[in-house]
């Protein structure tokens, strides 16, 4: 090992790689270096003294935590000199902080509390009056009280680095400095709440979790978020069947100690005054409450009569529920109800890709691999909105590891900062959604393809076959006329000039100078595009990982689990035909049976003679139903979830509701009301998982990966999908930071926030 | 924002000042010379610098508010600035700068009605050899006496 470098810490000999900081190099051999402006992974601030230490021949005591090792350094970190230097830092700290830690919202959590038990000065020699100033609000999320800041900028740092928004400032001087929202005395910005987690003191609090408790009466529940298709873990405070907050400070799970709003905050839907907890029966026209023995009843009753009358069934599943569910679901709709009508809302073209990519070298890229990789490109999606996990890891991948990021999106995007490529398609954000208007192709030459016949101007280029009818080379696709080339690069980038086609050309060089890649696309690229896409990767001769992107916490899952008419689960096609969504909600089916989704939304009428609806809210589609099963949410339940990169995790019941049941739970109740419960197995999500383990294509999972709260990829590429092309069917929601589909409108904290309401 | 084109002639130079990609060094500079034309730093003129030098506006507030030369709401057309740090103190900077109240009626960064004087208290300037010291707007006087004061103000209020 000879570039390690070789120091002593404390009498200790010391051997880390070079550039490594003397704070971190004490860690490895067990000695702590008291510190609060240093955090690991934002940029050094060197701001609060703590972490003084003695060096050997350095005239005066230095900050550990800006202090790269050297050859033969002598560091002391528990002499005199230093004890004291501690002493006088918290003392100084201490000076205006009010000392009422036991009504302050950290209290038990500090880090200044557990410095000054171990570090501090028994009293304090400062006995003029503390500088006050009142408590701020700064939205519904953040509060900042001024006199608890220790000016130590690691919220300014998370928020400018971490979340790439910058609303965070310390304005003013000295004894009056303070932390300063973006907009005059407000915030404007994701609402995340990172700031608040990453405070070691008071000083900013939420507006949700806020003397609600004290830390230490809480039970912590490490769990799934259940909003959009990342997969982060959030750990649930409860107290007495509440969930009283979320936030990640361990780390764990894939997401580190990310959160968007909707995983930190927006886990107030559970307890919406809406939220339903007793069955209902429709009663002469209206739904009224009943137990529920009488509405398993009902429903075993009708799916028995219709099962013999050999009636038409419809089954329509989530993007929320549990793989178990999903799974479960399947196989009742297929094995009982003998019909092949079963799908859910699809969000990105998984099947395709899957497809595309077998017998080829590309492979599915983990969230991990957004922070590893060299080389990000971003097709369609605005990853900071959409995909907050994934924008984040991309972000830090640059901060990190001077990772190169392309993105050709349809209008600005937060990567733009720091892309070495931006490339603007589609016209603008007026068509956002799903219309990318052209991917990046390998060699056509001078080919048309799609319909309308474009020209194509260069090699390089396969223009969208939706778009291609309005494509137009010089304006981009749907203007015809505007900016002479529709599309953005940034200065530095000398190599793209001139129209798109050379744009995307020129991209296309610079991507096969990368040594590896990761592709992101939304739903502006499936069906054939995603083909071109895969082929595209291949030529470049580098090793290419793809993520699909889908949208909600189970989207990937529902694909997975075979929630569509052609694929059982595993991605084995049926050969049978079946109805999808829009057919079913379109057509007079005897039964139409709705768990966990909401496709009657903007005033689809129902057409089926009989409408069985599992849900936690009376949503339209809910509304229109003979039978509504008050449903559990996904912070209620155990069982498994696949984001959207199929990584497979674990959701751990953290609260129970009363009334509500898991899903798996009732559609076990109906199948034994309907004596078939032998036929489909337990109703017990480990055992069904245990069945998808063995049975499901890609999920042979190691067990205690997911068990103790890690993530396992499931790896279902093997072999061609023989199904037709069915991407029409996939539509992305395109919900931004601050929308949720059908369960975003439950909850407070995301309709609280200013910014739910400006247009994003 | 538009600015004279003498002042939009200095921005031009100072943003050609800084290597590529420094160019929120041109901050400090540009707050200066357009508080010298505005009168004071305004919510427009912060964003504008900010955007000309691709920051936010938060961004050039903390700076602003950190630096005690720069004022967000307008100065008299003399602004007198004593200094109370340790040296002028010594040489009663302190008793100066009371006298400096008492005669133009105001304080602390208050402006007098006519809006020709404004006050302020500040830290050392830099000359403490030749304390006790003020500054009125960029001029430095030293060994400055209450009649030297009085002399002083007075040579202005007529001057206007
Ligand atoms: S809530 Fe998030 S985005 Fe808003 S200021 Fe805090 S860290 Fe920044
Ligand atoms: S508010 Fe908290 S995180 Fe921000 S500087 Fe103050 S103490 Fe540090
Ligand atoms: S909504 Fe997505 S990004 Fe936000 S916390 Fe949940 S899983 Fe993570
Ligand atoms: S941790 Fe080193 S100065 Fe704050
Ligand atoms: S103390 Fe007054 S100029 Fe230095």
């Amino acid at each position: 090992m000879a570039d390690l470098v070789n120091l002593t810490i404390d009498g200790r000999a010391v051997q880390v790689p070079p550039q490594t900081l003397v704070i971190d190099a004490a860690k490895t051999v067990g000695i702590e270096i008291p510190a609060f402006c240093y955090y690991e992974g934002l940029s050094l601030q060197a701001a609060c003294r703590m972490c003084l230490v003695e060096v050997e021949k350095m005239p005066k005591m230095m900050t550990a935590c800006t202090l790269p090792v050297a050859e033969g350094m002598i560091v002391r970190t528990e002499t005199e000199q230093v004890k004291q230097a501690r002493k006088y830092t918290l003392e100084f700290l201490l000076t205006n902080h009010p000392l009422d830690c036991p009504v302050c919202d950290k209290g038990g959590e500090c880090e200044l509390q557990d410095m000054v038990f171990r570090y501090g000065a028994g009293e304090s020699r400062y006995t003029e009056e503390k500088v006050h100033t009142p408590e701020k609000q700064f939205s519904p999320v953040v509060f900042f009280d001024a006199p608890r800041c220790i000016l130590c900028f690691r919220c300014v740092r998370i928020c400018n680095e971490g979340m790439g928004v910058n609303a965070l400032g310390v304005i003013n001087r000295g004894v009056v400095s303070e932390i300063a929202p973006n907009v005059g005395d407000h915030l404007e910005c994701d609402e995340c709440g990172a700031c608040i987690d990453i405070c070691p003191v008071g000083a900013l609090t939420s507006g949700t979790y806020r003397y609600q408790t004290r830390p230490w009466e809480m039970t912590h529940v490490g769990t799934i978020c259940t909003h959009c298709g990342d997969g982060c873990k959030t750990t649930l405070g409860t107290r007495n069947d509440e969930i009283i907050r979320g936030n990640n400070r361990d780390r764990s799970g894939i997401n580190g100690e990310f959160l968007c709003i909707k995983g930190r905050y927006a886990f107030d839907f559970y307890n919406h005054p809406e939220r339903l907890q007793a069955p209902m029966v429709r009663v002469n026209g209206k739904l009224e409450e009943v137990s529920w023995a009488q509405a398993l009843e009902v429903v075993a009753r009708k799916f028995d009569a219709t099962v013999s009358a050999n009636g038409s069934f419809g089954v329509i599943g989530s993007n929320h529920t549990s793989n178990e569910e999903n799974f479960y679901l399947q196989k009742f709709a297929r094995e009982v109800l003998k019909t092949n009508n079963i799908d859910h809302h699809r969000t990105g073209d998984v099947v395709t890709l899957l497809d595309a990519m077998s017998g080829t070298k590309s492979q599915l890229a983990t969230v991990a691999d957004l922070y590893d990789r060299k080389a990000v490109l971003v097709l369609g999606a605005d990853l900071a909105l959409e995909h907050p996990l994934l924008s984040y890891q991309i972000r830090a991948n640059y901060r990190h590891h001077q990772a190169h990021v392309y993105a050709i999106t349809p209008g600005e995007v937060r990567e733009d900062k720091y892309t070495v490529a931006s490339i603007r398609v589609g016209g603008g954000p007026a068509s956002k959604k799903g219309d990318l208007g052209v991917i990046p192709g390998k060699e056509v030459g001078a080919t048309t393809s799609g319909p309308g016949s474009h020209p194509v101007g260069g090699p390089g280029v396969v223009p969208n076959a939706e778009a291609g009818a309005h494509f137009d080379p010089v304006n981009g696709p749907g203007k015809a006329t505007g900016s002479p080339t529709g599309f953005v690069v940034p200065a530095n980038v000398k190599s793209i000039t001139g129209n798109y086609f050379d744009a995307l050309e020129s991209l296309r060089d610079q991507l096969k100078a990368e040594p590896e890649l990761v592709i992101l696309f939304d739903d502006s690229i499936k069906g054939a595009d995603v083909r071109a896409l895969v082929e595209f990767a291949e030529s470049l001769g580098i090793p290419v990982k793809f993520i699909c992107l889908v949208d909600y916490a189970n989207s990937r899952g529902a694909v997975d689990m075979g929630l569509t008419p052609e694929l059982f689960p595993g991605y084995k096609p049926t050969g049978a035909s079946g109805m999808h969504v829009s057919e079913m909600t379109g057509s007079d089916l005897d039964v139409l049976w709705v768990v966990g989704a909401n496709p009657l939304k903007g005033a689809v009428k129902r057409k089926a003679g009989f409408l069985v609806v599992q849900d936690m809210f009376l949503t339209e589609t809910a509304q229109q139903a003979d039978v509504v099963l008050p449903a559990a949410s996904a912070y209620e339940k155990s069982g498994t979830v696949t984001n959207t990169t199929g990584e497979v995790q674990q959701l751990t019941r953290a609260v129970n509701t009363m009334g509500a049941k898991p899903d798996l739970e009732i559609m076990g109740f109906i199948a034994r009301e309907m004596g078939v419960a032998g036929q489909l197995g337990p109703w017990v999500a480990n055992v069904v998982f245990e069945e998808i383990r063995k049975n499901v294509r890609g999920y042979s999972l190691p067990m205690p990966v997911i068990a103790t709260g890690g993530a396992a990829q499931s790896m279902p590429v093997n072999g061609r999908i023989a199904v037709d092309d069915l991407s029409a069917l996939v539509h992305s929601d395109h919900n931004g930071l601050f929308a949720s589909g059908t369960l975003g409108r439950y909850s407070k904290v995301l309709n609280s926030v200013l910014e739910s309401h400006l247009s994003r | 924002m538009t600015f004279s084109p003498q002042l939009e002639a200095r921005f031009e130079k100072l943003l050609t000042s800084y290597p590529p990609g420094r160019q929120r060094s041109a901050m400090i500079p540009m707050l200066m010379y357009a508080q010298d034309e505005l009168g004071c730093v305004s919510d427009e003129l912060i964003d504008e610098v900010a955007r000309r030098i691709g920051v936010t506006p938060l961004q050039v507030n903390e700076v602003l508010t950190y630096y005690s030369m720069l004022h967000r709401k307008p100065l008299g057309k003399y602004h007198v600035q004593v200094c109370t740090n340790i040296s002028c103190l010594l040489y009663d900077g302190d008793k100066l700068y009371e006298h400096a109240c008492k005669k133009l009626g105001i304080t602390h960064k208050e402006v007098t009605a006519d809006g020709q004087f404004s006050i302020e208290e500040v830290e050392c300037m830099g000359a403490c050899s030749w304390a006790p010291a003020i500054q009125i707007n960029y001029d430095f006087h030293h060994y400055v006496t209450p009649e030297k004061l009085d002399q002083l103000l007075d040579g202005l209020r007529k001057k206007q």
